[in-house]
């Protein structure tokens, strides 16, 4: 498939990862966190820690939507879903996680609530202007990929006057969470976590541009390659990282610049600012309360806010005792060392949030890669 | 058709529908039965009309009997419709039993208010295909549920046939060192579907595989009596077809991902939708294990057959313990293929 295969090439692959074999220094290690789901995931599809040498090591980072998500927040999704009249549209990665009382959007549509898989925030909008008589709730989450086209339906609904339509906005933004793991480490402690380079987001970074990390590199003095979401990128982005690691540099280089720039989409970021501000404290599974990390709807548009048109309320909820989501998300911890994973929480009947989504360091584990812990007993 | 004066009007094809009197035992149900069933189905064991259908049985071999509900959604579909796959997934069940199929029985799950045009379609694709298969309908049943209790037709076939002697195909027989054999493009029926789905709808030339498939088994078990396993890749796909095997007979397999049958059409649906073609829905297609010895030789007679035109071996059993489904990927890594995780697309057969 043309702009599919090239990046997919077994040859080139095999050729890199012998450069990055020749490459790496004995005696030295490196800690790589690719920090989106969508690296975590293929590097699991493709195999690619076959690829590697030992000395490097890929660490699985926070950005997952769905896995950072808290359990207070699916709460109030169910609580919002289950009203009568209302009809909550949403992504299908959300619909299995699990929240509190055994409850999940999936197990409350069997209940009777009307849940609504959608595959893009326009089909919620559509679902609004078709059925007048209901309340039509878009339960939107994400990074800076997904925030855009929320910004756009809802623009589009305030031109569109509609008045049975609303957001609950979970959007959440990339750089300060890297900010707060590194603040973590630099506390020390149980929440440290040891790492020497950064696998940048893909499509974040086409809307927010590379610039945005420029500081957090300098000043945590750890390199950041932006990395397309093909494995041909990744291997590559690894090998850029070492060179760096190697030459003690600390820079933000973008290898997938067929579709990042140093500003990124402005337009995007334009409508972004337009409808959303920033919050002031909000709460991520792992990494706890982070300040200004995530987006609220602006007074202007507080119409189509559900959380103030429904009155939601968060109430934060502890993750299950013998989920290890937070240590994974935070770096700290492999899936393999929880000591559910694989059989009290399994895709089919997950306990923490990170075995649900595809882009879940568990759920790809699992999929893709649990032979290699058998192996290793 | 309707004799003169026997009822009191013709069945209206073109604008009438579906309604309780149709399913309820009386004459309307009658007047179904006969001016579209056994009009369409039209063979001496329908026509004689009785609860069941009496047949002898060719000596020699062993019995098998299959069944299958069909469910999908939509009812049409690019390459087929619920009618030619209704006889299809029932021929093949038979036929991956390594059965000859003989006859079929169809039952009908009607909604009230279904567009009696629809059925008439519905019914003629599937006398068509049973006519092409050469496995009759010989005998049904028709019910008739109040609006909003189904959603247009469901059907269901049960379907009987002959194994021969000397033929023993199942999934326990399978052994490390066996070979994976697929007759063809994997994906189709599945993308075929999904590009119907209202909130999916894109343009695809890509048509349902779905076919009978007992005249591709005929000729290999021909060639290769002793094949181990056969099966249809059908919901869950390829993955979980291996998966079953895995399982069934407590062995591993690797399969190589370059050597998958896949066309750029389903691959690029696939890419966009973000599934994975090992997982899509296949409705003419099968997947057979035999031992490295046969494998070239079944590849062959499979090759040679319209419907294993694109036929390839794909990987092979070894011995695991823990059952796992491996690929090496084209990349050069290895992961697992795994069981599919919840429904990757509801109602496609």
């Amino acid at each position: 498939m043309k702009y599919i295969d090239e990046f997919r090439d077994g040859k080139l692959a095999r050729a890199l990862a012998r450069t990055i074999a020749r490459e790496v220094r004995p005696g030295k290690s490196y800690r790589l966190m690719e920090f989106c789901g969508g690296h975590t995931h293929a590097i699991s599809r493709y195999g690619l820690e076959d690829l590697l040498p030992e000395q490097v090591r890929m660490i699985h980072g926070p950005g997952c939507p769905v896995c950072v998500l808290p359990i207070g927040r699916t709460d109030s999704a169910i609580e919002l879903a289950l009203k009568p009249g209302v009809t909550l549209c949403t992504y299908a990665d959300t619909l299995r996680v699990p929240a509190s009382d055994r409850l999940s959007l999936f197990k409350a549509k069997a209940q009777g609530a009307d849940v609504r898989m959608v595959y893009s925030s326009s089909d919620a909008l559509r679902i609004a202007q078709e059925e007048p008589g209901r309340e039509i709730v878009f339960f939107a989450i994400g990074f800076e990929t997904t925030t855009p086209p929320t910004a756009v339906v809802i623009k589009q609904a305030a031109a569109l006057g509609l008045t049975n339509f609303s957001v609950f906005c979970n959007h959440v933004l990339t750089p300060p969470a890297m900010v707060h793991l590194m603040e973590l480490s630099a506390a020390g402690g149980v929440d440290s976590v040891e790492i020497d380079g950064f696998v940048g987001p893909s499509h974040v970074s086409t809307i927010i541009g590379s610039r945005p990390y420029e500081d957090f590199a300098d000043h945590y003095r750890k390199p950041v390659v932006i990395a397309g979401f093909e494995p041909l990128d990744v291997m590559q982005s690894i090998l850029m990282l070492v060179r760096q690691i190697n030459d003690g540099r600390h820079e933000v280089e973008n290898q997938f610049i067929r579709a990042v720039t140093r500003d990124g989409n402005q337009k995007a970021q334009r409508l972004t600012d337009e409808v959303f501000e920033l919050r002031a404290n909000f709460d991520w599974r792992g990494l706890g309360e982070v300040p200004d990390s995530a987006l609220k709807i602006r007074d202007e548009y507080a119409l189509f806010d559900a959380e103030r048109r429904f009155g939601i309320e968060y109430r934060k909820v502890p993750d299950p005792k013998a989920c290890e989501c937070a240590a994974i998300l935070r770096g700290q911890k492999h899936p393999s060392d929880c000591k559910v994973f694989g059989n009290a929480c399994t895709p089919d009947q997950p306990i923490g949030s990170c075995m649900v989504s595809s882009e879940g360091a568990c759920a790809a584990y699992f999929t893709y890669g649990r032979f290699r812990s058998i192996k290793r007993t | 058709m309707t004799k003169p004066g026997s009822y009191q009007r013709p069945i209206d094809f073109k604008h009438g529908k579906v309604d309780l009197t149709h399913g309820s035992g009386g004459r309307a149900m009658a007047q179904l039965i006969e001016d579209l069933f056994v009009a369409n189905f039209d063979n001496d064991l329908l026509r004689e009309q009785n609860d069941g259908a009496c047949f002898s049985v060719p000596p020699g071999g062993r019995m098998v009997m299959a069944t299958d509900s069909h469910v999908v959604s939509p009812l049409f579909f690019p390459g087929g419709d619920i009618g030619c796959l209704a006889v299809h997934g029932t021929v093949n069940d038979v036929a991956m039993a390594g059965g000859r199929p003989l006859y079929l029985a169809a039952s009908f799950i009607l909604e009230e208010g279904f567009p009696l045009a629809e059925l008439k379609r519905i019914v003629e694709s599937m006398a068509r295909a049973a006519k092409e298969a050469g496995v009759p309908v010989v005998t049904g049943d028709t019910k008739v549920v109040e609006q909003g209790k189904g959603d247009g037709v469901f059907i269901t076939t049960t379907g009987v046939g002959i194994v021969p002697d000397g033929v023993n195909v199942s999934a326990g027989n399978i052994r490390p060192g066996d070979k994976i054999l697929v007759s063809g493009m994997l994906g189709d029926h599945g993308v075929a579907i999904m590009s119907l789905r209202e909130n999916l709808s894109f343009d695809t030339t890509i048509e349902s595989d779905t076919a009978a498939l007992h005249g591709l088994t005929a000729a290999m078990l021909d060639a290769v009596p002793g094949i181990h396993a056969l099966r249809d890749p059908t919901r869950g796909g390829l993955a979980a077809v291996m998966n079953e095997f895995a399982q069934q007979s407590g062995v591993g397999i690797v399969l190589q991902e370059d050597a998958l049958p896949v066309r750029p059409q389903v691959e690029a649906a696939c890419e966009l939708l973000g599934l994975d073609p090992l997982y899509v829905a296949n409705e003419g297609k099968l997947v057979a294990v035999c031992t490295a010895g046969d494998a070239e030789r079944l590849l062959a007679v499979m090759r040679l057959h319209p419907q294993g035109r694109d036929a390839a071996i794909i990987g092979e059993v070894i011995d695991d313990p823990h059952g796992f489904v491996q690929m090496e990927t084209s990349f050069g890594g290895r992961r697992m293929v795994d069981w599919l995780t919840g429904e990757q697309l509801p109602r496609i057969c």
